[in-house]
């Protein structure tokens, strides 16, 4: 069985991965990216999906790369853009499977506007967040998902300001399914990515990882095992987290599903205006 | 009858349907949300998409998206929404994906007088995105025109994989006049260059020899990546200066030399001229009106209607200007264009008529121009 | 008629100055003729000041605004005020008599145009629709039949009936107006 199933490993690799090409990354020693897209590949793999129907559009960033090694239909876009390019790219190929992956400056700072309008929409797009709570490309400096009173480069003196609650956004502006792991939880997070791409609607997967070269540093917060063994001791599932006390709760990373709900996806409705407007041609009348 | 009453921005959207543009996406802004909301009912009849993305810079963002999934793509804005999009024009440039970006020009800076008419976009429609790059813009003098050009500017686009801009005013979308537009059969339609070379073998920025590679859409079978950054001749990020030359000097010899197929000038009574006048948008209108009564009264005015701005038609001003001592350069800016014109036939030469209070230049302010023209070296 | 006829329709936003110059370009393509139809606004829906303008051919139109109007349509007494001044020498200027109390001149033909409207539809919007009649049967402009046809493409559908009756009532009172003066 053992065997066996590095045998299929190897193939998800081989399949997925333009690993003759363009490897080494320029990821980090230690970093949780590179988990997010082995995540990402085993969940195209359980969905079943061929490499050619499936796209991958990043933004910029420390995520921005990913495209550059997975051997899909791929786009590396501006900062905080990807959404929008994935949603002209989504309306004329509605039948192609488009990951969007991006970090938590980039989906949340430059590209705030646009993550509450594609959740707004329910556009098809699977947008994988991974948040790191810092700019990490740039070298640390602090982000829309920087706890208060962390330090970054640009808070020398502490942060001043609140995070965003990437999960509990998604779910105001309307997206169709929200899920939240970490980078320790692997298997997870292919589990809710694999959910999330055969959703039809908005998905969001917050993907919880950590950045030891700026952000474990400037808060001495260890090595990368270090900060792994965090996201381990810290990461519970929703049922453990209603059952711990108020004082305990603070610290935790909630883990799971937190919306999963059918609601009218925008391409299929677009399919109807166009019907409608034909229609409307057909009878003589101009609209 | 033959001929019926259009807006400007109505021949925009209807030039692009039949150019073949399948997906527009936009944000509201005067005076270009006619051409939005026309397209909102086109484009579905057709089996097209309209979409109205949360700013400008998505818009720009989805019409790539959507060229990249292989449809004929655009958006309009005018002036502040432009100035939003230019980030994502340069991704364009960069990536080469073909694209029409429509900019009905109103007064600026900022805010500035959103329902009067500018060509004060001129300069930012050429250098508004950072870096160098080559870019194609065209500004229509008339609705027909607005027609013509915006099939012109998507033919372009395709052919030469580049975005586009149609450069219009508000004066020329806003106007209504009488049009007699194409038989379809009439219109030529340009596709992008494809390829049925294997997908191993496909490099999407490959230098072939007609510089212009083939575009294959997302879909097709042909994994590829495309990024914003410096690429190799498959689209994988580079650094290496063996690379990153030869883009450059490829994506500025796909324009250059294809000057005479992109450059569209319409050049009258220029020969025996002892001034000429050159001028382009709506600004053409008065000075072609100030030519005839100039004419009428003896003098020997040469107009030259500049159809495309950029890349700037060097040549045909130089030739136009070559034996004479003024050249007006009338324009709805405090001398954009002008300063081209300067730089190809010399500063002494060159006569501003200019304005950027969002009233257009009068036929009588360019006919005063020519009159001091000649005045001033008899 | 000159080789270009210049007409300017002045008033206020919402008196349907701008949707009064579009009939009458196509009125004026209708009878064969060339035309352009410009317009400025401000920024607001109601209110504000608002023009229209028509320049009309037979032959090619370069500069597609007024350069000095033929005909001048005022339903404002800013109107009035403000566009005077570049009206031809013998030019026509038409005042609505409900809006403009002062008259730059007294050959201007000033007539009730918003009240011939509310009598004969009710509604005042329809003074524009009234003020095109008057205009094109004072001046021959263009013709009565291209006139109904253009009123007819243009308004909103569902009015066309009582802008026709509009129309109607400015053609008849030009030619009332007509009679009176050649009396």
């Amino acid at each position: 069985m053992v065997v066996k199933k590095q045998e299929r490993e190897s193939l998800i690799h081989e399949r997925y991965l333009r690993h003759h090409k363009k490897f080494p990354h320029v990821w980090c020693a230690g970093c949780g990216i590179g988990i997010v897209m082995g995540a990402i590949v085993r969940a195209v793999d359980a969905v079943g999906l061929s490499n050619d129907e499936v796209a991958m559009i990043s933004g910029i960033g420390c995520s921005g790369r990913m495209p550059v090694y997975v051997d899909f239909n791929t786009m590396h876009t501006t900062h905080g853009r990807a959404l929008a390019f994935a949603t002209g790219l989504k309306m004329v190929r509605p039948e192609m499977k488009v990951i969007v992956v991006m970090g938590d400056g980039d989906a949340l700072a430059i590209g705030g506007n646009h993550f509450i309008h594609a959740a707004r929409r329910n556009i098809g797009l699977t947008a994988i967040i991974i948040n790191n709570n810092v700019y990490g490309m740039t070298g640390g400096q602090y982000s829309p998902t920087t706890p208060t009173h962390a330090y970054a480069t640009t808070a020398p003196y502490g942060n001043i300001e609140q995070p965003f609650p990437i999960c509990q956004l998604a779910q105001a502006a309307g997206a169709a399914f929200v899920a939240r792991s970490t980078v320790y939880h692997a298997r997870e997070l292919s589990r809710f990515i694999a959910q999330a791409i055969q959703k039809e609607g908005f998905s969001v997967v917050e993907a919880v990882s950590y950045c030891h070269t700026t952000y474990g540093r400037i808060n001495k917060l260890g090595s990368a095992v270090e900060m792994m063994r965090h996201l381990k001791d810290k990461g519970v599932t929703q049922k453990t987290f209603e059952a711990l006390a108020e004082e305990e709760r603070a610290d935790k990373i909630v883990r799971g599903v937190f919306v999963d709900r059918d609601i009218p996806e925008y391409t299929r409705l677009y399919d109807e205006i166009i019907a409608r407007a034909q229609q409307t041609v057909a009878n003589g009348r101009t609209a | 009858m033959t001929g019926k009453l259009m807006q400007g921005d109505e021949a925009c959207a209807e030039g692009a349907i039949a150019a073949g543009c399948r997906f527009f996406a936009g944000y509201p802004i005067t005076p270009a949300t006619d051409i939005a909301e026309v397209l909102a009912r086109r484009l579905p009849q057709v089996g097209g998409k309209f979409i109205q993305m949360e700013d400008e810079i998505a818009s720009m963002a989805a019409v790539i998206g959507a060229s990249v999934g292989g449809a004929k793509a655009m958006t309009a804005t005018s002036g502040p929404g432009f100035s939003l999009m230019q980030e994502n024009i340069g991704y364009a440039a960069m990536a080469e994906i073909p694209c029409v970006v429509v900019d009905v020009q109103r007064a600026g800076p900022s805010t500035g007088l959103p329902t009067k008419p500018s060509q004060g976009d001129v300069m930012q429609s050429r250098w508004g995105t950072h870096g160098d790059h080559p870019i194609i813009v065209l500004s229509p003098s008339s609705v027909r025109e607005t027609f013509d050009f915006t099939v012109r500017a998507f033919n372009m686009a395709e052919k030469y994989r580049t975005p586009v801009i149609l450069l219009m005013d508000e004066m020329i979308g806003h106007m209504r006049e009488k049009v007699e537009l194409p038989s379809p059969e009439a219109i030529e339609v340009v596709e992008r260059v494809s390829t049925s070379v294997p997908p191993e073998w496909y490099k999407a920025y490959e230098n072939t020899p007609s510089d212009v590679p083939p575009m294959i859409s997302f879909g097709q079978g042909y994994r590829y990546h495309i990024t914003g950054l410096f690429h190799d001749e498959r689209g994988f990020p580079t650094q290496r200066l063996d690379e990153i030359d030869p883009w450059i000097a490829r994506v500025f010899r796909k324009i250059e030399r294809n000057l005479r197929d992109i450059l569209i000038y319409e050049a009258d009574e220029i020969e025996d001229a002892e001034i000429v006048v050159i001028a382009y948008g709506a600004t053409a209108r008065s000075a072609r009106h100030a030519v005839k009564q100039a004419r009428a009264r003896g003098y020997r005015v040469g107009f030259l209607r500049l159809g495309t701005l950029w890349p700037f038609p060097e040549e045909v001003v130089e030739r136009a200007a070559e034996r004479i001592h003024r050249v007006i350069v009338p324009e709805m800016n405090l001398g954009q264009l002008a300063l081209e014109v300067e730089r190809v036939v010399g500063r002494r030469k060159v006569m501003r008529v200019g304005k950027a209070n969002g009233e257009m230049v009068t036929p009588q302010e360019v006919l005063d121009a020519i009159v001091r023209g000649v005045s001033a070296w008899l | 008629m000159s080789e270009r006829y210049e007409v300017r329709l002045a008033g206020k936003g919402g008196q349907g100055m701008i949707l009064a110059g579009i009939i009458l370009a196509e009125a004026a393509i209708l009878d064969g003729k060339n035309a352009a139809q410009t317009q400025s606004y401000g920024p607001e829906a109601r209110g504000g000041a608002s023009r229209s303008e028509v320049v009309i051919s037979d032959g090619e139109i370069d500069y597609p605004k007024v350069t000095q109007a033929d005909i001048l349509l005022c339903m404002s007494q800013e109107a009035c005020d403000r566009y005077f001044h570049d009206l031809k020498q013998h030019g026509l200027l038409i005042a609505d008599a409900v809006h403009v109390e002062r008259m730059p001149t007294s050959r201007a033909v000033v007539v009730p145009l918003t009240q011939w409207a509310e009598e004969a539809t009710g509604r005042r919007i329809t003074a524009s629709v009234v003020a095109l009649g008057f205009l094109a049967g004072l001046t021959g402009l263009v013709s009565r039949q291209a006139m109904e046809a253009a009123v007819r493409a243009h308004v909103p559908p569902g009015t066309e009936e009582i802008n026709l009756r509009a129309l109607a009532v400015g053609f008849e009172q030009a030619e009332q107006f007509i009679r009176s003066q050649s009396k």
